[in-house]
């Protein structure tokens, strides 16, 4: 498979994707996008590469296995849970952190968006292992 | 308590040391367990007074579910075996086991066992005790097959914990029924409603089922027989596990509840009677065994029965009785195991026909072995004496069917006197058969060091009983007992009908154990005929009702588990659809849908295009065709979400769909050709259902809109979405933070799913 065409778009492509996939996961909490959505848009730059070379180029090419995503999204969650085991809260309290920025922008950082980053990737890893277990890789 | 703790949990990162420091490892844990006796015995004074240490953390608080420890009489009473005994096998162990091998993993099995002891003895909480019996449950699995080359030893474990486990599911529907009654799973709820308990009519099915527990994992007739099979585990698990502490958790759980459930004519006969039937039981196998650590079995369910039937006696003194021959059965049996282990290393067999001769070779073995088998025969001065007595005088004095237990007790132990006096003569004494003489060893062995210690302690126990008495007796009766006076023990109680009963058992046993040593034909004839009247072994039963079992499902599992997918899929959208049409036609009907908003003219447009392509995809004949028009329904499913200004709704639509259309486009070419195989009669049955339950959908979608609760649960989403999640995006906030719960199970799903896949079909993948 050598389409051309697609493989100059891929360069692209794909860091459109991954950086609208970033946006997607980052402005989640306020606007359209999340975890979910930022993932499965991550996956489809790789899905894309799969495209335009083949699966075994994209698989080839990534950071890390499949697997290794599962596991890192599932640390980024127990992550999340942690202080609300700690400090015997209902389980899953969110914790927020609140920064000031300057007088009227306050950056506020909170467990559940480490939760939506675990979720991230736990969605690459799994869309990834569909995808390449499918393709036979 | 924060001492206690942290004293129990430091062997586990002593497991975990350094490489160099192996050798002293099994040394250390065995010192901290026995560190863990002394700080435990500073708490007797406490006690004795009345107090106990708790502590609680609330875990599920809404169902009465704590984990909450509290250090008691009873408790201590067990802990301090937990401990004490767990203190010597570890060091015992660690010479025991070096040549084997694994042993981290052996080293870190026995630790966590040990923890998960304590943590049982310590409950506050049915259910927290109940986690625990089933650790050890798992633990004692996993070190029965800790040769697991062995089939016998994967067959032994197998079976115990096959037993086990279910005698633990039965304990946890006890406990959960009799819970119902106070509602709440804590112990002193339960003390409090003991009398409202008893007066149930859940008591009896509650009590039963908690029985069946204690009675499988204390090996009582007829769930015994798992306890000769775990055997197959190395001599320390043995000593430990089944001897000296897990198989008296079901003893301990009696106790415990002695003051909530006890007293009634049920709890009185059903335990007397199985007590009694595994006593006899044991007793008498016991003779017919040719193996040793066999043998040494069947008495250890001859004093699980005795333990047992003693709680059922229900009387102060036999409970006190209980509670002393706890330690004098744990001291002997112990000892007795692990001489058994040394004997079994130095001549490479235990069989009872091949080993003796051998005082000459192993006299402190000889030494150690025949003090323990006099406690075990209740010869005076060992502790083993003042227990039998203790035993006998509360049968004595029991009021009504103390004719016939007494009877039967006395029989029993004259069996034990027996076996007692054979076992030590047919190991030490007679011909030395063995095809290699053993070298007299020049240093005492630490494998021999240790039962020394031990049967020491049961001798010392012995002559001055009262300090066992008057502490750790005296707590553990404070809690089952309530109110118990003095506890007096002493060698010399003078001349008693219980003396006289003694010396006739001691006279009998004898006579039996001459009968075996004199006379060569005696014991094997005994045993054929014995084997002869009995045909079945309770292993085969048990294997045979397994076999059947599988069997049974092997051959009638196809009418649910046939592997056709379109059948699974036929016979859950069949059951749902009549269920929802029934509910529909018959149940409180159909609303009307009169309050439909209107829609501009390009959703029917949208409309139209996914209702062609559904058509399409059902008559194409290229695959290709009939993906892309699937993907067009996805797409038109998306626009109309984005209509409603479900925004997440949308993308996640049309990623998933751009997705699911790209991975069928890879995987196009491996796909076998598109054909059409199934008759028109199928094709008009499957319409036919998909009609019924898309159908039944649509109504169900329509009617949802028309429902009202009081106040939708959205409200309260929307409203506290930015002020207490600090999220404007709702749906976002929803899935991350209030409902954080269901995208977690969400996400495991999708792991375990992508874990399936990548098992079953990614086998290349497995290297990156």
């Amino acid at each position: 498979m050598n389409a051309y065409l697609l493989q100059i778009a891929e360069k692209y492509v794909r860091w459109f994707l991954l950086i609208i996939a970033l946006i997607a996961l980052m402005r989640g909490h306020n606007l359209p996008g999340g975890g979910f959505i930022g993932g499965l848009l991550a996956a489809l730059s790789v899905v894309f590469r799969g495209l335009a070379y083949t699966p075994q180029y994209a698989r080839e090419k990534l950071f890390m296995s499949p697997e290794n995503y599962m596991g890192l999204g599932l640390l980024f969650i127990i992550l999340s849970l942690l202080p609300s085991l700690v400090l015997s809260e209902p389980f899953m309290t969110g914790y927020w952190l609140k920064i000031n920025l300057a007088s009227d922008l306050v950056l506020k950082l909170g467990t559940p968006f480490l939760f939506d980053v675990g979720v991230f990737f736990c969605v690459i890893g799994v869309t990834l292992t569909f995808l390449f277990s499918k393709t036979n890789l | 308590m924060a001492i206690l703790l942290l004293m129990l949990l430091l062997p586990l990162s002593l497991v975990f040391m350094p490489r160099p420091w192996h050798k002293y490892r099994s040394l250390a844990i065995g010192a901290v367990q026995l560190g863990v006796v002394v700080l435990l015995l500073t708490y007797i004074p406490q006690v004795l007074y009345g107090d106990s240490l708790t502590l609680t953390f609330p875990w599920v608080p809404d169902l009465g579910i704590h984990f909450s420890l509290c250090v008691d009489g009873l408790g201590l009473a067990f802990s301090l075996l937990v401990a004490g005994i767990g203190g010597f096998i570890f060091i015992y162990a660690g010479t025991y086991m070096r040549p084997y091998g694994h042993n981290t993993r052996f080293l870190l099995f026995l630790t966590l066992f040990s923890i998960a002891m304590m943590g049982m003895v310590f409950s506050a909480n049915l259910v927290l005790l109940f986690i625990f019996w089933e650790l050890t449950t798992v633990l004692s699995f996993l070190l029965i097959t800790f040769f697991h080359e062995k089939e016998a030893a994967r067959f032994a474990g197998f079976q115990s914990l096959f037993i086990t486990v279910m005698g633990g599911l039965s304990l946890l529907a006890g406990i959960i029924l009799l819970g119902t009654i106070p509602g709440s799973y804590q112990l002193s709820d339960w003390i409090q409603a003991s009398s409202e308990m008893k007066e149930s009519p859940l008591y009896l099915p509650g009590l039963i089922l908690i029985l069946i527990g204690v009675f499988t994992k204390s090996a009582q007739f007829p769930f015994h027989f798992w306890l000769p099979g775990a055997m197959q585990a190395p001599a320390p698990v043995s000593a430990y596990l089944h001897s000296a502490t897990m198989v008296k958790a079901g003893f301990f759980l009696l106790l415990r509840l002695q003051p909530i459930l006890g007293g009634t004519d049920a709890w009185h006969y059903i335990i007397s009677f199985v007590g009694v039937l595994t006593m006899l039981f044991g007793a008498y196998f016991a003779i017919m065994q040719t193996d040793l650590k066999a043998t040494l079995a069947y008495t250890t369910i001859n004093a699980l029965g005795v333990l047992i039937l003693l709680v059922g006696l229900d009387t102060s003194l036999s409970v006190k009785a209980a509670i002393l021959f706890l330690f004098v059965h744990a001291l002997y049996k112990s000892t007795l195991f692990m001489t058994a282990g040394y004997i079994e290393k130095k001549t490479g067999t235990r069989d009872l026909s091949l080993l003796g001769g051998l005082w000459r070779q192993m006299p402190i073995a000889f030494i150690v072995t025949l003090l323990s088998a006099l406690s075990m025969a209740g010869f005076p001065p060992m502790l083993g004496f003042i227990g039998k007595e203790l035993i006998y005088e509360a049968q004595i004095q029991l009021p009504g069917i103390s004719g016939i237990i007494l009877v039967l007790g006395v029989t029993a132990n004259i069996l034990m006197v027996a076996i007692s006096f054979y076992l030590v003569y047919t190991i030490f004494f007679g011909k030395y058969n063995l095809p290699e003489k053993i070298d007299k060893p020049r240093y005492i062995s630490l494998l021999l060091f240790i039962p020394a210690v031990l049967s020491v302690f049961s001798l010392v126990a012995g002559l001055i009983p009262d300090f066992l008495g008057n502490s750790i007796l005296k707590g553990a009766l404070l809690y089952a007992v309530p109110g118990y006076e003095d506890v007096k023990l002493a060698l010399w109680h003078g001349f008693s009908p219980v003396l006289w009963l003694s010396m006739f058992t001691a006279f009998m046993g004898m006579a039996i154990a001459f009968a075996m040593m004199k006379r060569k034909q005696f014991l094997p004839r005994w045993q054929a005929f014995t084997w002869k009247m009995i045909r079945f072994q309770f292993t085969d039963v048990f294997l045979n009702g397994v076999n059947n079992f599988v069997d049974f499902v092997r051959r009638n599992d196809k009418v649910i588990n046939h592997g056709y997918h379109r059948i699974y899929l036929m016979t859950f959208f069949i059951i749902a659809a009549v269920m929802l049409w029934l509910q529909i036609l018959f149940g409180p009907g159909w609303n009307g849908i009169d309050n439909l908003s209107p829609a501009p003219f390009y959703l029917y447009g949208i409309a139209a295009i996914m209702v062609f392509a559904t058509v399409l995809t059902m008559m194409t004949r290229s695959r290709l065709a009939a993906i892309i028009s699937l993907g067009v329904i996805g797409y038109g499913i998306a626009f109309i979400y984005l209509y409603y200004s479900a925004v997440d709704l949308a993308i996640t639509q049309i990623l998933v769909e751009t997705l699911v259309v790209v991975l069928f486009v890879l995987i196009l070419q491996r796909m076998p050709v598109f054909a059409r195989i199934s008759p028109k009669r199928i094709k008009n049955r499957d319409m036919v259902i998909a009609v019924a339950f898309g159908t039944v959908m649509t109504i169900m979608a329509l009617q949802a809109s028309d429902i009202n609760v009081t106040a939708p649960v959205s409200d309260y989403y929307i409203k506290n979405s930015l002020v207490k999640a600090y999220g404007r995006n709702v749906v976002n906030v929803i899935l991350v933070d209030f409902r954080a719960l269901d995208t977690l199970g969400e996400v495991v799903v999708l792991i375990i799913a992508a874990l399936g896949i990548f098992v079953l079909l990614g086998k290349r993948s497995a290297r990156v």
